[in-house]
């Protein structure tokens, strides 16, 4: 028990993140349009790419000669920029042709 | 300048977190959106740079840049390689294929770091790493199994107590991580270590296996939760604020998606979870062939060059066919003979909620052409014909009224109500959650058999030529 209190008074400031980003979620989410639900599930995706920080850390302290954990360490961030550039572009590639029905909107709504 | 380069580290990381929530803020937008997924990914790109050139562990510099940079540079090839590739149709694939690529990333980090553990580390350092590598792999292979079933690699597969099996795979798993955070130093943890690894791989499995197609989306919105949370593992591990940030974000809000789209297919959690969709009733009446009257081209065609209000109901068919196009062509036609044309999209058509827009758009189709279900069954009293483009389960009256049937409460569209409904389809055979859909055998009803493009093609010239 007093190990938990210890942990959690030694990273209070990450606990305060935790929840804060908790709640900061759910209130950036709800309401979204369901025309948006795949774009949006695609952009979060590459947003928690940000665990190859994690890899490049994890690979970045591991000892020059240490070959197994180098390539799973190499592994690691090929994997993370998959997630994180794949994702990205992906994204941008799905919502680019949301813009283009742009002016056809506007033009359509000035008729109107 | 040791301290110079910490402060500028932190307050990249500031940056980073606060491009993240700005990002999905604006993701969540159809106007800011595109904007909203550049601001997140300038935010990633700060991070990581400055990373790579200000982290210092112990007053050192990171070290293996040849190693990193290779790395980066593959993946980063592959991955703009993969998405610039794809087909618009296979979209939920790719997605779900990221999203493993995260968690085993996840993974893979607890690896090397329980190898660098020391014995005597801290318990909650311990248990930090194995929740990492528990939620990172489980995420990992029950992405790639949706990825499987997604592109029709998988099929659905449940067998007798397979409830009663992932739960003892899940005890197993819960046993090995208490044994690791207890046991004694000197005491085996590599070989726990790794059979735990292969119990969590193993269960990720077994827990998408028997999820029915048309709940594929919501798993796929959980695991990309899952990922969130591992990737927030990672930022207590290495008391890195930004990935905890985007961690918990994402944890969060796929987490709040995930119980949206539930609501929209009027489903709960636990239903999706245990209910296993469709995948015990598609063999129910696999060849049972209804009564239904079939159209030919030519009546089509008439029936709708003369009519004053059609709406077209694009479904996976359309999709699958690649239509979407020649689906614009016949819309323009018509609305150039005066008739008048929209579409009717139900949120879960297509392989994800919001997948079907994404695929009109992709073909140009006015964005105002475009109903949701609450406008579109409003005007279905009102339309001449409804054109069924492969949709199955989006119209399937079961959802209304058979309450044995496993899509019973999802809201569907009131097709049925339009004094004339054509249905394209390849075959008789039922949908992609296996049922059949009794609004084939409705007197309105008209079976149009063949390929979406091809019939919307020979639609076309047929509608030219009168």
């Amino acid at each position: 028990m007093s190990t938990l209190l210890n942990f959690i008074h030694d990273n209070l400031d990450m606990f305060y993140i935790v929840i804060l980003s908790i709640f900061l979620g759910i209130e950036v989410i709800s309401q979204v349009p369901s025309v948006l639900h795949t774009p949006l599930m695609s952009g979060a995706n590459a947003i928690h790419g940000v665990i190859i920080i994690g890899a490049i850390i994890a690979i970045g302290e591991t000892a020059p000669d240490n070959y197994p954990a180098l390539i799973i360490g190499f592994l690691a961030v090929v994997v993370g920029t998959l997630n994180v550039v794949g994702g990205f572009v992906v994204t941008d590639r799905m919502l680019e042709m949301f813009k283009k029905r742009k002016p056809t909107t506007t033009k359509t709504s000035h008729n109107v | 300048m040791y301290n110079l380069e910490a402060s500028i580290l932190s307050v990249c990381y500031l940056t980073g977190s606060v491009a993240f929530i700005t990002g999905l803020k604006m993701l969540a937008h159809p106007d800011t959106a595109r904007r909203g997924n550049q601001v997140a990914a300038g935010g990633m790109l700060i991070a990581i740079i400055a990373t790579l050139v200000l982290y210092r562990s112990g007053g050192t510099h990171l070290h293996n840049y040849v190693w990193i940079a290779a790395a980066l540079a593959i993946g980063a090839v592959i991955g703009t390689t993969a998405a610039r590739k794809v087909q618009m149709t296979a979209m939920p694939e790719l997605v779900s294929i990221f999203n493993g690529m995260g968690g085993l990333c996840a993974a893979l980090i607890s690896v090397i770091e329980f190898e660098h553990m020391a014995q005597a580390s801290p318990v909650l350092h311990s248990l930090i790493i194995i929740a990492g590598l528990v939620i990172g792999s489980v995420s990992f292979s029950g992405s790639m199994v949706a990825y499987g079933k997604l592109s029709g690699k998988v099929k659905d597969h449940t067998f007798r107590g397979q409830h009663s099996f992932n739960l003892i795979v899940l005890a197993l798993v819960l046993f090995g991580i208490v044994y690791l955070l207890c046991r004694n130093p000197g005491m085996p943890g590599s070989f726990v270590f790794y059979t735990l690894l292969a119990l969590s791989v193993s269960y990720g499995v077994f827990f998408v296996l028997p999820i029915g197609g048309a709940d594929m989306p919501v798993v796929i919105s959980l695991l990309n939760a899952c990922t969130g949370v591992a990737t927030a593992c990672g930022g207590f591990l290495y008391q890195n604020p930004v990935m905890l940030t985007g961690g918990i974000l994402v944890g969060s809000a796929g987490m709040i998606l995930t119980i949206i789209m539930c609501k929209a297919m009027n489903r709960s959690l636990t239903n999706v979870l245990v209910g296993s969709f469709g995948g015990e009733t598609s063999n129910a009446l696999p060849g049972t062939e209804e009564a239904h009257k079939q159209i030919s081209i030519s009546d089509a065609a008439t029936a709708m060059a003369y009519a004053k209000k059609i709406m077209i109901v694009p479904g996976y068919g359309l999709a699958v066919a690649q239509a979407q196009n020649t689906c614009h062509e016949l819309e323009k036609l018509l609305i150039e003979k005066g008739v008048e044309v929209k579409y009717a999209i139900h949120p879960v058509a297509g392989r994800m909620p919001g997948h079907m827009n994404v695929l009109l758009a992709e073909a140009n189709v006015s964005y105002d052409l475009l109903l949701d279900m609450d406008q579109s069954n409003g005007e279905f009293s009102t339309t001449d014909v409804a054109l069924i483009l492969g949709a199955n389960d989006v119209v399937n009256p079961a959802a209304e009224n058979d309450p044995k049937s496993p899509i019973f409460g999802m809201k569907i569209l009131d097709v049925g109500l339009s004094k004339m409904v054509v249905v394209n389809k390849r075959t008789m055979k039922p949908g992609y959650a296996g049922i059949q859909n009794q609004l084939f055998s409705q007197p309105n009803t008209n079976m149009l058999f063949g390929d979406a493009k091809d019939v919307l093609q020979k639609l076309i010239t047929e509608i030219k030529g009168m």
